[in-house]
């Protein structure tokens, strides 16, 4: 059962620039080759829990104080991005922000650091086996993509890295629908393809559900809930305040979820 | 028009001089948007260091250019550990003080070593690389200046294009976080930066020494060139570096050559402040740079 853990997060407290205290208590498990949902709404501390795993919350000041993190067994806690990127653990950030100035073919080879001097070669031929809209782009500045494509090079960045753990940050944030169906179906594949594990942090609770094997939901720094992703799908809750979903199947209007909210209900 | 020709040669090849030293002031600042004060004693440093070789140790001369290459890329990468890693992540104004410091402490120890007066390299560049074509003569250091500067500009210019260290180096400069996610060393890009900073650096003020012999004061007072050459072609831009290096060293020229030679050093700043009152992110420096 044990060996089945890639990603172990032990009860961690996160605190930006020693004193705003984000996570209180986080733990979660992530199994080796599933899709995790990490969900909640803006402000919940998402983001900063992948960043204490990624080791991103260096640069932005922030520290796990208390708990630990294990990735295959070992501590990796407020190590440096370097090393853990180096252990296969990649971050697909949030706004999935460019290198303006590099080619889309460029943005792909920078995912080349964490690994070493191998040829690149394959890697790319992976990313664009996956994304073959990148393959017609890759000589255009990345300036100049449109955000579909801006996240496929995202992913696709990360891809190239060959990681075992792949976090990813919102990836449907601000695309159209049909967008973000073909996205997720990629991230489906790219899991059940190259085995690849990988926490989803996501709004759209909906999508994620779909194609994940396990969530969590989180609320003001904890984790509030937690299930496999059918019965989360299932659970009123999650429907009524994530999938905007009334029991009576009709759609909840904004001024009812935030009356919800108010009740604090998880907490 | 010979004397046209004749000044149009000689300030192209200067030029390439000064675009060459602010190729390196322009990429640490877009890796780590730090302003190097202390530029025109990188320069000073290489011309000296490759003094000591030639005519203290009297090697060979191609050695001494191997050596003074490989001498001086250390020498960028230790100023950088030593001086500007632990200052990662401070304020901008305590970096560029921090530049300003290390610029007069390398004055300082090279006056101590070296003195104030004005040395000399020997004799070693061959009167065939001089070309005389009618009445134009383009001497050698000229031609050789040229020579130095295109084969370094080239080669760095295939290694930001092409190599993956260019790559990361450029993504660093482009989005840091996003290259920290990407497991990118981002100090070590620092490191790099300044290695290479002092390496075209070294170059160019061996050539600059090699025209008008070897002198702290002097050397640095031509450092403070690259500011015009920068600020012409935006702080962030490496072509626009090579561009402002050519016209500042194309108008220093014309102007020694055609106004007074008193006026050499004051045009290119005069011509500097009209371009910026036009365009004031330079020519070619993207608008992003408010951040800064
Ligand atoms: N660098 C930082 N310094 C201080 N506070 C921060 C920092 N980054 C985030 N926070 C705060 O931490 C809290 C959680 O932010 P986080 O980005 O983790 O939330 P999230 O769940 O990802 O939200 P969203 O869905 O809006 O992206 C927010 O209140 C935010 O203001
Ligand atoms: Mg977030």
């Amino acid at each position: 059962m044990k060996d089945d853990i890639l990603l172990q997060l032990n009860n961690i407290s996160v605190v930006y620039a020693d004193v705003i205290q984000i996570l209180k208590g986080v733990s979660l498990a992530i199994r080796k080759k599933q899709i995790v949902s990490l969900l909640g709404s803006n402000g919940a501390g998402k983001t900063t829990t992948l960043r204490a795993v990624s080791g991103l919350l260096k640069p932005e000041n922030g520290k796990v104080t208390e708990g630990t993190i294990e990735y295959e067994g070992r501590p990796i806690q407020n190590a440096a991005p370097e090393t853990i990127t180096r252990l296969g653990i990649i971050q697909v950030l949030e706004g999935r922000p460019p290198f303006e100035h590099l080619t889309v073919e460029e943005n792909l080879r920078v995912g080349t650091a964490a690994r070493g001097t191998r040829s690149y070669k394959e890697d790319l031929d992976l990313v664009y086996h996956y994304f073959p809209r990148l393959l017609e782009r890759r000589k255009a500045l990345a300036g100049y993509c449109s955000g579909g494509e801006l996240q496929m090079i995202a992913i696709g960045r990360a891809l190239m890295a060959r990681p075992k753990l792949l976090l990813l940050d919102e990836p449907s944030l601000g695309l159209a629908p049909l967008l973000v169906k073909e996205i997720f179906q990629i991230v489906k594949r790219i899991n059940e393809e190259q085995g690849t594990t990988i926490i989803l942090v996501e709004q759209n609770a909906n999508m994620a559900l779909q194609i994940a094997h396990y969530g969590y939901v989180m609320e003001n720094g904890k984790i509030v809930m937690e299930g496999e992703a059918s019965d989360l799908r299932e659970n009123p809750d999650v429907k009524e305040f994530y999938l905007g979903i009334a029991a009576s199947g009709a759609l909840k209007t904004y001024k009812d979820v935030k009356a919800y909210k108010r009740r604090k209900r998880w907490l | 028009m010979e004397f046209f020709a004749q000044l149009f040669i000689n300030g192209l090849s200067i030029g390439f001089l000064y675009a060459l030293s602010a190729l390196g002031f322009v990429m640490i600042f877009k890796s780590s948007s730090v302003l190097n004060f202390a530029h025109g004693e990188l320069l000073a440093l290489g011309a000296f260091f490759f003094l000591i070789l030639s005519v203290w140790a009297k090697l060979p001369i191609v050695l001494c250019f191997l050596v003074t290459l490989v001498g001086c890329f250390a020498l960028g990468f230790i100023i950088e550990r030593l001086f500007l890693r632990p200052l990662i992540g401070e304020a901008l104004i305590e970096v560029i003080m921090l530049t300003v410091g290390l610029s007069a402490m390398f004055k300082g120890l090279m006056l101590l070593i070296f003195g104030g007066n004005l040395h000399n390299y020997p004799d070693f560049l061959p009167e065939a690389l001089s070309i005389q074509w009618g009445a134009i003569s383009v001497p050698s250091v000229y031609v050789s200046s040229f020579i130095i500067g295109l084969i370094f500009l080239g080669v760095f210019g295939f290694f930001f294009k092409y190599s993956s260290h260019g790559i990361y180096m450029r993504s660093v400069a482009d989005h840091q976080p996003a290259a920290l996610s990407l497991g990118v060393n981002v100090r070590r890009v620092f490191a790099l930066s300044w290695a290479i900073a002092a390496v075209v650096c070294a170059m160019s003020g061996i050539v600059l020494g090699i025209i008008n012999g070897i002198n702290v004061h002097q050397l640095s007072t031509m450092g403070l060139k690259v500011f015009p050459v920068v600020i012409l072609g935006g702080l962030d831009s490496i072509g626009g570096a090579i561009l402002g290096g050519i016209i500042i060293g194309l108008l220093e020229n014309f102007t020694g050559g055609y106004i007074s030679t008193s006026l050499r050093e004051v045009v290119p700043y005069i011509v500097l402040v009209l371009i910026l009152l036009v365009k004031p992110y330079g020519l070619f420096g993207s608008e992003e740079i408010e951040r800064v």
